[in-house]
């Protein structure tokens, strides 16, 4: 009796949410897909068949091909620092020393900031501008006689959005040292002790031992860290506004559609943008459940 | 061996004090210029220490963002609530009482938390000015539905660690589902909550994507006033660095109480649970 009205009332109790997700994200989703299949430009819904055109039209813009580019850029930069700084700052602070927590906690409170907070300061730190107008961290290496580090940051042809990676990291390579430190302790001490038996120092132990016992957390932190590189959006906002040569999809797919009005182009960006990051994430969803079902 | 092995940690301090530098740097900077008056404000001598301590920054700052603040927290704090309820909600049912097809569910929600939300934006604008529901509730209700992938995870997570024998001696007393819930889950669940609701504070305060496309002028949140003061020609960089403490405030003190709860949730966000 009292199982079967149970039964019922918990398929009654998750429904909203499940309704609200199968609405929100999944109806939402083929939505936009059918909006990057219409001809629809301009303030009221068009849904003439369109074919892949908005697709071509994309692939065609030269805007779209820097968008790509500084992508890449972005997603190296960024991945690459993030994951050996979070790493080497993670087996700094297994060491046991004094004042690992407040240097934890350090590191990592950039992560309850908005990027749109750090993005206005950094903004002033990578500020270009040179001679008597030299101001941030270009005013900082001058006084410290280091000007050979004087450099014009995200307004570096090409390379730019790396400085934008830059600020990137400073947010997020907390996240990662928080990732490793969580996979580090989970190491069994007896391990190490092992090895230290068997004569390895402890650059060896971290080679030969942690590092291959941490590629699950290698992973995980590849595959946060690189989707987040594909949305990066709100970063580069703050920092440089919508410039073309620090442009990346997330910026093109909200200012073609508001401001442009070009709703069928915009949609095929969001929708690009979704298969990217779906190539990445649900492999990784069902690697962990599936591990989390063996358990 | 042993002594050299101490020795070579003490080195350590250096690298580490060198990182706390570069994390605090920008901390610096905004601090600094904010305690300056606007007499000191000259970007030649951003990097000195202010003179005095004055707030004519902050005032500044302040008279500008009041509005959005305001806004950012009567749109969050509900937010927060009630996705962290629904999350504790399905986290139970989908830990205890499992229906047939919950283990194929749960990866569908789970996805919801990674899509890159331009993916569905223009239907997201489209429903809402369908439904009429603008602005704020419309932002805030973005917030709880989107936030119930992270939400659901967590809480689904703990209740998994529960042992089952907790449960079956409560049914055997009588106790019905949402009897177990009320008397025996909810009072041990408040360090989830808190987990959870630091982290639903935490992203739909400092959300921006959401907040630009759902929200006009009168109801902007912090994000957003703060990234249009900042791409204004009129109001200075030292006022902006004042607008970035304000802006940052909240979830600062958020982190500095709280920060171990706000560690377990940045975890869950990589499934790590």
């Amino acid at each position: 009796m009292l199982r079967d009205k149970d039964r019922y009332l918990n398929i009654l109790l998750i429904s909203p949410s499940i309704l609200a997700i199968l609405i929100f994200v999944y109806a939402f989703i083929g939505w936009s897909v059918r909006v990057s299949l219409s001809k629809w430009k301009g303030l009221s819904a068009d849904y003439t068949w369109n074919g892949i055109q908005n697709y071509l039209d994309l692939f065609a813009d030269p805007r779209f091909q820097i968008d790509i580019r500084n992508t890449l850029i972005f997603t190296g930069v960024f991945v690459i620092g993030s994951i050996l700084l979070g790493f080497t700052l993670a087996v700094m602070l297994d060491q046991g020393l004094k004042g690992e927590s407040f240097f934890r906690s350090l590191f990592l409170f950039p992560m309850a900031i908005s990027y749109i907070v750090t993005g206005v300061v950094w903004r002033w730190l990578m500020n270009p501008a040179g001679g008597s107008r030299t101001s941030g961290l270009n005013l900082l290496f001058t006084n410290m006689g280091l000007d050979s580090l004087v450099n014009q940051w995200h307004t570096t042809p090409t390379w730019g959005i790396a400085a934008i990676a830059l600020a990137a990291i400073w947010q997020m390579s907390g996240y990662t040292m928080a990732l490793y430190l969580a996979g580090l302790r989970a190491i069994p001490e007896d391990l190490k002790e092992a090895a230290r038996i068997d004569g390895a120092n402890e650059l060896q132990i971290y080679r030969h031992i942690m590092l291959p016992l941490l590629s699950p957390v290698t992973l995980s932190a590849l595959i946060i860290l690189g989707h987040m590189s594909l949305k990066v959006f709100d970063l580069i906002v703050a920092i440089a506004g919508k410039q073309l040569p620090l442009d990346v999809p997330a910026i093109y797919m909200w200012q073609i559609t508001f401001d442009g009005l070009f709703y069928g182009r915009g949609a095929a960006v969001g929708v690009l943008l979704l298969i990217s990051i779906a190539v990445l994430i649900i492999p990784y969803i069902r690697y962990t459940t599936k591990i989390e079902a063996e358990q | 061996m042993k002594t050299q092995l101490r020795l070579g940690k003490y080195w350590l301090y250096i690298p580490l004090i060198l990182m706390s530098i570069f994390y605090l740097l920008p901390m610096y900077i905004i601090i600094i210029t904010g305690f300056k008056s606007f007499a000191e404000i000259d970007l030649k001598t951003m990097w000195d220490l202010p003179h005095g301590i004055a707030f004519d920054n902050y005032i500044e700052a302040y008279s500008k963002l009041a509005p959005s603040l305001w806004n950012s927290f009567a749109m969050v704090i509900p937010a927060a609530l009630i996705s962290s309820i629904l999350g504790s909600v399905n986290g139970y049912i989908l830990a205890k009482w499992r229906f047939r097809g919950a283990d194929v569910i749960f990866p569908f929600i789970l996805f919801g938390m990674f899509i890159p939300y331009q993916s569905i934006l223009i239907p997201l604008v489209q429903f809402m000015n369908m439904v009429g529901i603008k602005g704020l509730p419309g932002l805030a209700m973005a917030h709880i539905i989107y936030g119930i992938p992270i939400t659901t995870l967590t809480f689904r997570n703990y209740y998994a660690s529960l042992p089952q024998e907790l449960l079956e001696a409560a049914k055997i007393d009588g106790a019905d589902m949402l009897g177990i819930y009320r008397y025996i889950l909810l009072p041990i669940s408040m360090p989830s909550f808190v987990v959870v609701l630091i982290w639903q504070f935490t992203s739909a305060w400092n959300d921006f994507l959401f907040a630009v496309v759902l929200t006009g002028n009168s109801d902007w949140p912090i994000t957003v006033a703060l990234n249009n003061m900042a791409g204004s020609q009129i109001i200075s960089w030292n006022v902006q660095m004042a607008g970035s403490l304000l802006a940052a405030l909240p979830t600062l003190l958020v982190y500095i109480f709280l920060g171990r709860y706000f560690l377990r949730g940045l975890l869950a966000g990589s499934l790590k649970g």
